[in-house]
């Protein structure tokens, strides 16, 4: 049955440092930054599962390591340390970060999609909408032009861009429509997991309400699972089933997403949920 | 044959800053039958709702058992369960319904009670005959059917909550206060909605603040006194 399923992701012990370190850093943190030696712990010591089909909410007040996290998961950077394992790759039982940089490459555009805080990251602004998502296609191998135009189409239809601009580069489109370009491009090779960085930071509630929907429904028609990070808890309410909350690099408390914003249990996830009432 | 049996359930809030302890419900015992309707009166503040939430696990029991006989299961101890057993429990077994709306932005009355289904993996075809069924069920006047319920009135924001609940059929159904905020009418409708589910063998626990409301409805009632049940 479905509980049985082995998880789609689990990241195990994933450390991001920014410095070289020194024998002093982990008694000496403030924050995540070592007082000794300046060397910044962006991401200390994280291991989490995500399940299939499940949405898995990341919170945490900026500069928690957020972003760290999915970026190591993009390959963007290898991690100081740890291991991440997908079940699409050699059966999660091999760590992603050891794999070869053509292994890298197909994990990235085949099993994962990842859309970025800011858009300029994950598209090119000076190339078309429909060629954005060309290339996404082109990385997983096919050369296959007509049917890419076609996904294209279909892709950007599901998140409601007119065709008549799947021509236009997205630097012509408003920040709403830029993400749903981002988004349709990360779904362009079917991935097992979307990764997700405050995709509806710094829209207008309407639009939010649009990419929110938007999520909700590729939860439910494709059954990805879904790494959602977003300081908006009314996000993670809406689409998380279960949530972890981040401090300074760690996990500090993790459980149905309901129970978290309802009866948290740590000083720092408190202040966060109470500080909204 | 019991489907919950609750023993020596307690419950308290720590609160880091300023650094207190909020007591609530204390030492409960309760088992409810397998098609039986329990009700829960009690002075706000008691503990009510506490006792509900934690068997949902919005609330993360303290101490004491929470044991369900689920179907897929078989018996499970709901405050040591797993977050995805609790996660497929509520997508298939338990439905908890209260007098609060929950909606996605964006979502119609009739798209709610659908997505309650189609979240689930049941395509839409079958959702929507499902849904349609559940607001005629729970007398939603059609016309509201395609409208967002942001401007629904209690009535009907609890008959539409009652339909998303109900359209995954669950075995087990918590009630938190479902009445509060009715008038007269949309109450005596409710009651003989919950009556008309009885029948269904639905086993529910509900928590309401007329005992009046009860009569009839209820085989048993609590009560519910600063934490504690008395009689
Ligand atoms: N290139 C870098 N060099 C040094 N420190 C960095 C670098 N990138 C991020 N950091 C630091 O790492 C920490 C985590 O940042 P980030 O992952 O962006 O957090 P979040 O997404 O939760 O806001 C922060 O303290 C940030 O200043
Ligand atoms: N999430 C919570 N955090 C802190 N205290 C809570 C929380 N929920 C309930 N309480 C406290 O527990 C006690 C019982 O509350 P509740 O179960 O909601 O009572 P009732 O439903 O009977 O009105 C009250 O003192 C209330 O303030
Ligand atoms: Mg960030
Ligand atoms: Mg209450
Ligand atoms: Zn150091």
């Amino acid at each position: 049955m479905y509980l049985n399923e082995a998880p789609e992701l689990s990241v195990n012990n994933l450390v991001v440092r920014y410095g070289d370190g020194c024998s002093d850093c982990q008694e000496s943190l403030e924050k995540n930054r070592c007082k000794v030696c300046g060397t910044v712990w962006a991401v200390n010591g994280i291991s989490f599962d995500v399940y299939p089909g499940e949405v898995l909410g990341i919170v945490g007040e900026s500069g928690s390591g957020k972003t760290t996290l999915m970026r190591s998961l993009y390959f963007d950077f290898i991690p100081t340390s740890g291991n991440a394992a997908l079940r699409g790759y050699k059966g999660g039982q091999a760590n992603i970060w050891e794999a070869s940089a053509a292994e890298q490459r197909m994990i990235k555009n085949v099993i994962m999609g990842m859309v970025y805080q800011n858009p300029v990251l994950g598209l090119r602004m000076d190339y078309s909408a429909a060629s954005n998502i060309a290339e996404k296609i082109i990385a997983a191998g096919s050369r296959d032009a007509g049917q890419m135009t076609g996904r294209a189409k279909e892709l950007l239809e599901a998140v409601e861009i007119p065709t008549s601009r799947m021509v236009e580069p997205p630097k012509n489109f408003s920040g709403g429509m830029q993400q749903r370009v981002q988004i349709s491009k990360a779904l362009a090779n079917n991935p097992a997991l979307l990764l997700l960085d405050e995709v509806t930071t710094g829209l207008d509630l309407s639009v939010q309400a649009k990419v929110l929907d938007l999520i909700r429904k590729i939860k439910a028609r494709y059954g990805i699972s879904i790494l959602l990070v977003s300081h908006d808890l009314a996000v993670i309410r809406m689409l998380a089933d279960r949530t972890i909350v981040m401090l300074d690099g760690k996990i500090v408390e993790s459980g149905l997403t309901d129970q978290i914003l309802e009866d948290p249990q740590h000083a720092f996830t408190q202040q966060l949920v109470h500080s909204l009432i | 044959m019991e489907i919950l049996s609750i023993s020596n359930l307690s419950k308290n809030f720590y609160l880091h800053n300023p650094g207190l302890e909020i007591k609530s419900c204390q030492n409960i015992n309760l088992a409810l039958e397998k098609g039986e309707f329990i009700g829960i009166v009690g002075l706000s503040g008691s503990g009510k709702s506490t006792i509900l939430k934690c068997i949902n696990r919005s609330y993360l029991p303290m101490q004491g058992e929470i044991i369900y006989d689920s179907e897929a299961f078989g018996k499970i101890n709901l405050s040591t369960a797993t977050e995805r057993e609790i996660l497929y429990l509520r997508c298939h077994e338990i439905g908890y319904v209260s007098q609060f709306l929950n909606v996605m932005p964006r979502t119609t009355a009739k798209e709610h009670v659908m997505n309650a289904l189609v979240d689930i993996g049941i395509d839409a075809k079958a959702a929507e005959i499902d849904a349609n069924e559940m607001l005629v069920y729970f007398r939603l006047p059609e016309t509201l059917w395609g409208i967002y319920p942001a401007t629904f009135s209690g009535g009907e924001r609890l008959r539409l909550n009652l339909a998303h609940a109900m359209v995954k059929k669950p075995r087990l159904l918590m009630l938190d206060e479902p009445t509060a905020s009715l008038d007269n009418k949309t109450k005596l409708l409710v009651r003989d909605m919950l009556v008309k589910l009885k029948d269904t063998n639905t086993s529910m626990i509900g928590i309401f603040h007329d005992i009046e409301f009860m009569d009839g409805v209820c085989d048993r009632v609590f009560n519910l006194s600063e934490g504690r049940f008395v009689s």
